[in-house]
């Protein structure tokens, strides 16, 4: 086995009596890589963060973190992992440091690194001023933070987060997702989250998860090739004459959005706006814009999660919805 | 070891929230209270009991009174205590921390269990300090206090173990002290049945919690009864481990 292979998952199954929240998944994680895990509410992000974590028991399947299997050898196994669930794991009665120091005797930090421990993760979170604080006292960012330190604590090679920026404000938003590509550069780590620029701007690798499947898995060059444009939009100062750029090499169609604005689309590969600008001066049209349109990554997830449920879903699937 | 940590971190949480200071404070004025009467029975009657060729000593007439109180109160109190230990960390999600953390459901359960023990034996250690007292002027029995509060020991371990298992179970808390004070209560009367009937009366007799901890506070030191309570909190850990291990399982 790859040494840098840190999470490996192979056909993993859960069934919830007959629902089948989670099948057939497969997927690994690399060192130093930020696994985006996307998914609409109810895909089963949470049930295979929990199975990973190891507070479900998978239906079927296995799961090796750093090459030691979950169910065989757990503790070993989850000595590797840490875990932050989608509501922080606290004890609002005890302060920061209490808690934190608590995480670190639970993973079994000898007590000579505690102290180092518990004020490294304080200081990563930027919790640094928050150690004599109740937790019960602290904002939902705060406790976030954390929780993010519990998870970071004894340096697991794996660190798995469910939705860890739901219901901060955009400033906090952005000072987690720093510290999440800060940890990515040292731990493997896995991010659940049903936020699409939170994985455009953090993620390195992205997997789409609908009604329980792998839908997409790739990396996040590959996302953003398929995510290259097919269409651009045209403002001219005067209505340009659509079957003019119609005739031009490449286009397929053309559309009026606006007054004056055209969205042309062409085939992929074969980008017009060249002969397109060319065309436009030359009539004395007045070009005001030419932009190509990306696809967003909304789009593309729309596309994924709408086709499969035309490709006909299995009776288990059926009976889930 | 992790069990220790746990359990530790368990007493120190009873201690952070009023509960714990409130039931300790409560049950010491109860059995103050009971105290003090028997101490004043004791010398109203002391005189008589004197003339009296087998009378009662002062460990009979006043610790024994006063234990066989607390284990009624204890039947109460310790559903209370107990019901928060796995149902209160479940409603919150706290269980997870102790779930992904590299502790097996063997240690959790244990470390509770024992978390909430040392709590109880602290109240415990206070009420045995009320009787001991009267050693500043009296000669005890301390072979017969020995056996009081070892058999109150073993009955709150029975109780803490029964709440615990219950605590498991739910995710309501309420529902957990109310399912434990019933099973404890029904263990507790369940030899009122069958008095009559001599085929029966020996299996309810057997089962009766209240039997078992009788026979302790008059002074005999039965294996039978010492066995009954550790095979009793032996099952409910076990139990409890089990469903712990099954919530992992399904939900």
């Amino acid at each position: 086995m790859n040494d840098n292979v840190l999470v490996k998952v192979e056909n993993l199954y859960r069934y919830y009596d007959d629902h089948c929240a989670v099948q057939d998944l497969n997927f690994e994680l690399r060192k130093g890589e930020i696994l985006g895990f996307l998914g609409p509410n109810g895909a089963g992000k949470t049930t295979t963060m929990q199975i990973l974590s190891g507070n479900l028991a998978p239906s079927a399947g296995q799961i090796l973190i750093n090459g030691i299997d979950i169910l065989d050898q757990p503790k070993r196994a989850k000595a590797c992992i840490g875990y932050l669930p989608e509501q922080p794991p606290l004890y609002t009665d005890l302060t920061v440091d209490e808690y934190l120091e608590y995480c670190a005797c639970l993973n079994r930090l000898p007590q000579n690194k505690l102290l180092t421990a518990r004020n490294f993760s304080k200081e990563r979170c930027g919790l640094k001023d928050m150690g004599h604080k109740l937790i019960s006292n602290l904002s939902k960012g705060y406790r976030q933070r954390v929780g993010i330190a519990q998870a970071i604590i004894h340096s697991p090679a794996v660190v798995i987060l469910d939705e860890p920026t739901v219901g901060l404000d955009p400033i906090q938003i952005r000072e987690i997702r720093s510290l999440i590509v800060e940890l990515g550069k040292e731990h493997g780590v896995i991010l659940s989250t049903h936020i699409l620029p939170e994985v455009q701007s953090v993620c390195s690798r992205v997997q789409i998860i609908h009604k329980g499947r792998l839908v997409f898995n790739d990396s996040l060059t590959g996302l953003t090739q398929r995510m290259q444009s097919t269409s651009l939009l045209l403002t001219c100062r005067q209505i340009p004459e659509q079957a003019v750029i119609k005739a031009l090499p490449g286009v397929n169609a053309v559309e009026l959005i606006g007054n004056r604005q055209l969205r042309v689309h062409f085939d992929a590969g074969n980008n017009p706006a060249e002969t397109l600008a060319a065309e436009v001066i030359k009539r004395g049209w007045g070009l005001l814009e030419l932009t190509p349109e990306h696809k967003s990554l909304e789009q593309i997830f729309v596309d994924l999660t709408t086709a499969d449920e035309t490709s006909g879903p299995t009776p288990i699937q059926e009976r889930a919805a | 070891m992790m069990i220790f940590t746990i359990a530790w971190r368990e007493l120190r949480n009873l201690f952070l929230s009023p509960l714990a200071w409130c039931v300790l404070a409560v049950i010491q004025f109860i059995i103050a209270w009971i105290f003090l009467v028997q101490v004043d029975n004791f010398l109203k009657f002391a005189p008589t009991l004197a003339n009296m060729a087998n009378a009662p000593g002062v460990t009979d007439a006043i610790a024994s009174p006063i234990f066989s109180t607390a284990s009624v109160v204890m039947l109460l109190v310790v559903p209370i205590m107990s019901m928060r230990l796995i149902a209160e960390e479940r409603r919150s999600g706290t269980l997870s921390l102790l779930l992904s953390a590299p502790v097996s459901m063997t240690e959790i359960v244990l470390g509770k269990y024992l978390g909430l023990l040392l709590f109880l034996f602290i109240m415990l250690g206070f009420m045995a300090l009320m009787p001991l007292s009267l050693a500043i002027g009296t000669h005890l029995d301390y072979g017969k206090l020995f056996s009081d509060v070892l058999g109150l020991g073993l009955l709150l371990g029975a109780f803490a173990s029964a709440g615990l298992f219950f605590s498991t179970l739910t995710k309501q808390p309420v529902v957990a002290a109310v399912a434990s004070f019933g099973l404890l209560l029904m263990l507790w009367i369940i030899s009122w049945a069958g008095s009559g009937d001599e085929r029966y009366s020996p299996v309810f007799h057997y089962l009766s919690m209240l039997d078992h901890y009788g026979s302790l506070l008059r002074g005999s030191f039965n294996t039978t009864d010492v066995l009954y309570y550790l095979l009793f909190i032996i099952t409910f850990l076990v139990l409890s481990i089990r469903r712990l291990d099954a919530y992992r399982l399904q939900h």
